[in-house]
């Protein structure tokens, strides 16, 4: 539609939209997160949430404990290998769409604590994660500047395209959960979501 | 001003009242090399309870308080070490009365709430890192060991007869090996590191098998 | 402690609650799994409980869903490198953390700290305590239902204490600002005037959030009584911290066994009668007020000199061979850090001895017999954080 026209017609009281952005601006401004908090990422993600920087004015005040409630899971602090599967679980249970933001660096590659060997060297082995927040831990400015990008990203999807990407959630969700096996997870990572570049020999 | 050596009781008047309440117990004194001062008490595993019993009940210091438990792997090469370290501090000491043959250790830090004294240091020493792993435990003692035992076992792999809840504490159940020990090699995991360089570089290149071509 | 209003409404308190106790005839016993992920287990912690209707029968604590092998990676790490390791910890206080451990290399080395640094230490100190205790407090009200309030003033006043650690060293919450004979940098006097103004708004917001809750009748039912604890079984478990304290045994180290330079202040110790809940959280309470009071005399009476021993080496430290154990009063109890030294840049064992980790041991015992409603407060009034309850 015209902008022209848009504004004047605003100017009379009348709101002009797309029903595709209708729906990506009501679920981006209201999005809840799930309530998983691992470790000290996730005291920053309440120092977000509390008055001084108020994660409320986005909508995403209400944290759900419980997954089936949930549309964001942010992957606050280091999963551990004993942990992973439980975190696993948890993004199985949560209905479509949802997303997934990996808040420190611990959630996007084991973080400082990488050479650990019950560490889980970044939570994107085994889901989809959506936005990326490097910091240790990220200032509750981050967190927000992550929740703004993902509703741009969200601002970005199209009806048809939720659709399409049905298949992809499906087959996601198809993915096993990993296990404890007698010294690592397994499987170690999903290769359809993980293939990072294989380092050079010589 | 930063002194954690207050209230240290000379160990040696502990280890000659324990020699005098169990003759037949084999107790060291260890001297601590670093200007910390902390010398610690050697037991061994045969009259360790009943001497820790006796620290606790009888003693006139009163050790009522178990701070810490730790585990530490000690390789020949450790020893070795150590070995050479003392005898620069001392060179009277006799080089054959120094351990040389690796072990599993447990050392426990005591002090008495009730006479602000302390840290006594306890140490019990397995016979070897393979085979010979077990120790009895001092959590019917003071039961502040209950969980440090429990994670001792899990890390490092020394069995503490007598505890009552002995199973892995931090790593799951099914989990094999012992991390802590100097020896223990971790899963590959590295082969994807963007940078690598070092140690990593160098594991990786001697492990890593390229699913392309196989090598 | 029943008001009149509340007698006044239908049958008596004590009635109804005498119907439902615990002896009932005939409840099945059902095994719950609390955790990891819960939204009251303070992080990701597991307990498995087995209830016998609302009542806990067993209480089994399951670790390790935070275990980040600090251990092992301080193997590694040069003793400098593991500095900022110490502020994930127990990373609501992360100058405590990195002060038992500069004490505890101190101690190897045989390293003298300077005047105004053990000043400078212990004002960063007891602010890092007056943030945590008055965190705590609000994590523990919310648990018992009150969600989100005394939370959000607690973090507000907290926010006061972060900025004048961002200003210091950087970052808000992993500060990394000691170092072995002193601290990374110096205080500047804008900064202790900064500090003044905290603490000299701290206890009107104190008797602001105590006029809120200390005499809240839901608080007060809720805690009294709940979770008690005795002197012997504390002393005996290795319990350490206001929990200790809770249960009458005067033991805060740093009055019993000073480091630093606290044999200097006036400052008085709160112990409590019974060891239940409700004495742990007025515990906190009035160390907060002492807190305020060490901080105006550290304030007041800083000296002028250097913030760290000129001598003391950094880069390429090499402590001699030995080992060593410091500990210091964290306030969530004794924390300790041993170290075995093999005169390398690298330490041979480096352990932790977590508080939080130790004052779980009586978990269970606390536990038993209180319906599962309370075990949650319990766990709350324990003041744990699983960074070090995992390490």
């Amino acid at each position: 539609m015209d902008e022209g026209l848009k504004s004047e017609l605003q100017k009379a009281g009348i709101f002009t939209t797309t029903l595709n952005d209708l729906y990506n601006w009501g679920r981006g401004n209201s999005l809840w997160p799930l309530q998983f908090g691992l470790a000290c990422c996730a005291i920053e993600m309440i120092a977000t949430s509390m008055s001084r920087y108020d994660l409320a004015r986005f909508g995403a005040e209400v944290f759900r404990p419980s997954p089936r409630q949930a549309d964001l899971m942010i992957v606050s602090g280091t999963v551990t290998k004993k942990m992973a599967p439980q975190v696993v679980r948890l993004f199985k249970q949560m209905p479509s769409p949802k997303y997934v933001i990996a808040m420190g660096a611990c959630a996007i590659s084991g973080g400082p604590f990488k050479q650990g060997y019950n560490v889980l060297k970044g939570i994107d082995r085994y889901m989809p994660v959506d936005v990326h927040i490097p910091g240790c831990p990220p200032r509750p400015e981050a967190l927000l500047h992550a929740i703004m990008t993902l509703q741009r990203k969200i601002a970005q999807d199209t009806l048809h395209q939720n659709r399409r990407k049905e298949e992809e959630v499906e087959r996601i969700a198809a993915l096993p959960v990993p296990e404890h096996g007698s010294h690592d997870l397994l499987p170690p990572k999903h290769d359809v979501l993980w293939h990072p570049e294989p380092v050079q020999r010589s | 001003m930063t002194d954690c050596s207050q209230n240290l009781i000379d160990a040696r008047e502990v280890v000659q009242a324990l020699e005098r309440a169990f003759p037949s117990a084999h107790i060291a004194w260890e001297e601590n090399l670093s200007p910390s001062a902390q010398h610690a008490i050697v037991l061994d595993s045969e009259h360790a309870l009943e001497c820790a019993q006796w620290l606790k009940e009888v003693s006139p210091w009163e050790w009522d308080f178990l701070s810490n438990v730790t585990g530490v792997d000690w390789t020949d090469e450790a020893l070795a070490l150590q070995a050479k370290a003392r005898i620069k501090a001392d060179p009277s000491v006799d080089p054959e009365s120094l351990p040389k043959e690796g072990y599993l250790e447990a050392v426990y830090h005591l002090y008495s709430i009730k006479n602000i004294l302390g840290p006594l240091i306890l140490r019990l020493r397995t016979a070897n890192r393979e085979n010979d792993v077990s120790l009895p435990s001092l959590t019917p003692v003071w039961r502040s060991a209950e969980f440090q035992e429990r994670e001792i076992f899990d890390l490092f792999g020394i069995v503490f007869e007598g505890h009552p809840d002995m199973r892995r504490i931090m790593m799951w159940d099914d989990y094999e090996g012992h991390p802590m020990r100097k020896d223990f090699v971790d899963v590959d995991d590295y082969e994807y590191e963007p940078t690598p360089h070092d140690a990593v570089l160098k594991r990786c290149q001697e492990r890593f098998v390229d699913p392309a071509n196989g090598r | 402690m029943m008001t009149e209003s509340a007698a006044s409404l239908g049958p008596s308190f004590e009635a109804v609650a005498s119907s439902t106790s615990p002896s009932m005839q005939g409840a099945e016993r059902m095994e719950v799994s609390m955790g990891p992920h819960h939204p009251s287990t303070h992080g990701v912690f597991r307990m498995d409980v087995e209830l016998e209707g609302e009542t806990v029968v067993k209480l089994k604590p399951v670790f390790g869903y935070l275990h980040r092998n600090h251990e092992k990676i301080g193997e590694g790490t040069s003793y400098l490198g593991s500095m900022p390791y110490t502020d994930r910890l127990d990373y609501f206080n992360s100058m405590t953390n990195n002060w038992a451990y500069a004490l505890s290399v101190e101690t190897l080395a045989g390293i003298e700290v300077p005047e105004r640094a053990e000043y400078i230490r212990v004002i960063t100190a007891e602010l890092s305590r007056l943030q945590n205790h008055v965190c705590l407090i609000g994590f523990l009200v919310q648990d018992m239902g009150a969600l989100g309030t005394p939370l959000m003033y607690a973090f507000r006043e907290r926010e006061r204490i972060l900025d004048l650690f961002e200003s210091l060293t950087g970052a808000r919450m992993m500060c990394n600002y000691m170092r072995f004979g002193g601290c990374r940098c110096d205080v500047s006097p804008a900064w202790l005037h900064q500090a003044q103004q905290v603490v000299e708004a701290f206890p009107k917001f104190l008797d602001e959030f105590e006029a809120l809750l200390s005499e809240n009748e839901v608080l007060v039912s809720r805690s009294q009584g709940v979770g008690a604890l005795s002197q012997s079984l504390a002393i005996d478990a290795g319990i350490t911290g206001p929990m200790l304290r809770a249960t009458g045994v005067n033991l805060d180290l740093r009055k019993a066994q000073p480091y630093g330079i606290y044999d200097r202040f006036e400052f008085r110790i709160p112990l409590g009668d019974h060891g239940d809940v409700f004495d742990r959280y007025m515990i906190r309470i009035l160390e907060m007020h002492e807190s305020v009071n060490i901080l105006r005399q550290a304030i007041r009476d800083i000296p002028k000199g250097d913030f760290i021993n000129p001598k003391a080496k950094l880069r390429g430290f090499k402590p001699p061979v030995g080992e060593a154990y410091g500990r210091i009063e964290a306030p969530k109890g004794e924390l300790g850090f041993y170290l075995i030294s093999d005169g390398s840049p690298k330490p041979y064992r480096f352990r932790v001895r977590p508080p939080s980790f130790i004052n779980l041991t009586i978990l269970e015992d606390m536990c038993l017999g209180q319906t599962i409603a309370d075990a949650v407060i319990i766990l709350g009034s324990v003041d744990i954080v699983l960074g070090e309850v995992d390490r």
